[in-house]
């Protein structure tokens, strides 16, 4: 069973983040780490492969000045290889090119039972590509899983609903994005670290998939700071106050 | 020339990180407390390859370097200083002393769960009455038949009393002068004193252990017979460079502590950290925790280059160790009554940072191993 991970690689959300002002988009030409939402995946790949029996996970990711960091960290978790496309032209593409780039890169790596991604990745939030990659690619496609297993070649997920959870099967190939917490992640072990280093990384340019013309409809065209919180109402204790906050919760609709 | 520490370096440092921050620091004043040895932690340590990091892989190893080590037991450290001694004298004086004077039978018998840190190796070399002056050993063992008899007491002997201890390597007088031997753990004769009650540390597991009659077979004795003093003033050596790195992670953690807390604190209309009375304290603590940092790196690297590292082990040992003493007693004037509070973890670091000026060769030992290396006649 050889399942693929779609990996963003961030910069560290514990870093303040830089817009680039022409482009309204994250700077990342700094160190980029593995987005934490997307250990979940590299997780949920690592058992499902090991509980086939056999198969290997591979990585594919997209990101400048050749970036391998958090690719690394994925291999040390125990991940066999990776395709990481880097590539200047590709600087600020929008959720559509970037699932056609990442479709492409999943075919270099040959026959493929599972792709996972993350919902979305923890910088960009649009939530959008997995199942744009899914259209791209002509496989189905099942989003919010909160479990995955596969049985008898069938892929089975619990969908993560507003609600509750549907339960959803399809016939692989198909691509699946999970949830965090779907999995707990497992932490690199250091012989995993020291293996990580001559795993292979296939670094490729958009030619090199045969991706030709990269542009794309979608901009950025401002970005607005969220506005303050305003300051909430004060209400004097009169005796009776107890009957406006249920009447505020009643409102809310959380009693 | 460089200072950095390698891609791999940092992710050992940032999955370490990870894991104290996750799996160790929401108990840590918790087994401080209730004086809780985590085994269950010290296994997943095990898992993660820690107790292994610089042992081949024929036996289970990373085949890493000293650097690793230290970067994971900083870290360690960093969140909890017993979690950190666990690990050091677990590679340092479990397992390492089989790895360097054991025969590849004795390697095969011990090494393997040792490396993986299933289970817990430890050293019994200071006695009651002989801390620094460990040639002056008074237990003896004595071959009868097939067997060595142990007799005599050993004190303040960390990780020889956990549920995953499997050996305690002893040095004991023989008719060669001083031999060491692997004792494993639960052989009749070898009484493990209860726990004792101290200042800090209280997570890490450490024992008095009295020999009566303790009888081992011959092939335990390891290495050469009458080598185990000079044998174990070499893995002292080591162990030196291994307290560097866990006094620099006390050290770095109650700077980071007092940064925060500087800034967070306000009194007289403003945060604390304005008032230079303060901020000049933190200045020379971020020198303090610098210059170990480099003392540490440094005798470690010399120590992965194959070079002598005497000197540079006691130096960083005196410098780090004193740093951290200072460094707690600055975190825990900064953060004022709040210092004084269990409910602080400096505190806690507080009452940890004294054993390391005492552990493993004391500030006075590692002064005398420097002026002897400079040259002067020291007695």
């Amino acid at each position: 069973m050889n399942v693929i991970v779609c990996v963003k690689q961030i910069p560290d959300p514990a870093l303040p983040g830089e817009l680039d002002p022409s482009t309204n988009t994250l700077k990342r030409d700094g160190k980029l780490i593995l987005d934490e939402s997307d250990s979940y995946g590299v997780e949920m790949a690592l058992q499902l492969v090991t509980a086939a029996g056999g198969g290997e996970v591979s990585l594919v990711s997209m990101a400048p000045n050749d970036e391998v960091s958090g690719l690394r960290t994925a291999l040390a978790m125990g991940a066999a290889k990776a395709v990481l496309v880097s590539d200047p032209s590709l600087a600020g593409a929008d959720a559509l090119t970037t699932a056609k780039v990442l479709a492409a890169a999943t075919k270099r790596l040959g026959d493929v039972d599972l792709i996972i991604a993350g919902t979305e990745s923890s910088d960009g939030y649009t939530g959008t590509v997995p199942e744009q990659l899914a259209e791209v690619l002509g496989l189905p496609s099942i989003t919010f899983a909160k479990t995955v297993e596969i049985a008898d070649g069938t892929l089975k997920v619990d969908r993560q609903t507003e609600a509750g959870y549907d339960e959803v099967t399809c016939p692989l190939p198909a691509v699946v994005s999970v949830t965090a917490g779907v999995v707990e992640p497992r932490y690199p072990s250091f012989k995993g670290i020291m293996a990580a280093k001559s795993k292979p990384v296939d670094t490729v340019t958009a030619a090199d998939l045969g991706v030709e013309s990269v542009s794309w409809a979608q901009q950025i065209t401002s970005v607005e700071d969220a506005p303050a919180r305003e300051a909430g109402e004060v209400i004097e204790d009169d005796g009776e106050s107890f009957n406006k906050i249920v009447e505020f919760l009643d409102n809310l609709k959380v009693i | 020339m460089s200072w950095e520490l390698s891609d791999d370096h940092e992710m050992l440092r940032a999955t370490v990180r990870d894991f104290a921050a996750q799996e160790i620091a929401p108990h840590a004043a918790e087994w401080d407390r209730t004086c809780h040895f985590p085994t269950d932690v010290v296994r997943a340590m095990g898992e993660l390859g820690l107790f292994g990091i610089v042992f081949p892989e024929r036996w289970g190893g990373g085949g890493g370097d000293f650097a690793s080590l230290c970067v994971a037991i900083e870290e360690l450290g960093r969140v909890d200083q017993s979690m950190g001694i666990t690990l050091s004298a677990g590679v340092g004086l479990g397992a390492n002393p089989v790895f360097r004077f054991g025969d590849d039978d004795q390697r095969d018998q011990w090494l393997p769960e040792l490396v993986a840190g299933s289970s817990l190796g430890a050293f019994g070399l200071t006695e009651p009455d002989g801390g620094s002056d460990a040639g002056a050993t008074r237990t003896r063992a004595e071959l009868v038949g097939d067997e060595w008899v142990i007799n005599g007491s050993k004190a303040f002997i960390t990780n020889c009393g956990t549920d995953i201890t499997s050996i305690i390597t002893v040095t004991a007088r023989t008719a060669d002068g001083i031999s060491a031997f692997v004792v494993p753990a639960g052989t009749p004769g070898m009484v493990i004193e209860p726990a004792y009650d101290k200042l800090g540390w209280h997570a890490s597991d450490t024992h008095g252990i009295t020999f009566v009659d303790c009888r081992i077979p011959a092939e335990n004795l390891l290495g050469q017979p009458g080598k185990g003093f000079r044998n174990f003033l070499s893995i002292l050596d080591d162990g030196r460079i291994a307290i560097s790195a866990l006094a620099l992670g006390s050290a770095r953690a109650c700077l980071e502590l007092s940064l925060d807390y500087a800034q967070q604190r306000h009194a007289f209309g403003g945060p604390i950290g304005r008032f230079q009375g303060l901020s000049f304290q933190l200045s020379d603590l971020a020198v303090q925790v610098e210059n170990a940092h480099n003392l540490t790196y440094k005798a470690a690297w010399l120590k992965d280059q194959g070079r002598p590292i005497g000197q540079a082990a006691a130096m960083a040992k005196l410098y780090s160790t004193e740093a951290a003493m200072d460094a707690a007693r600055v975190a825990t004037q900064v953060f004022g009554g709040m210092g004084f509070m269990e409910e602080s973890p400096v505190a806690r670091f507080y009452r940890d940072a004294k054993i390391l000026e005492i552990g493993e060769g004391t500030s006075e030992i590692q002064r005398l191993v420097i002026a002897r290396n400079l040259g002067l006649p020291v007695e």
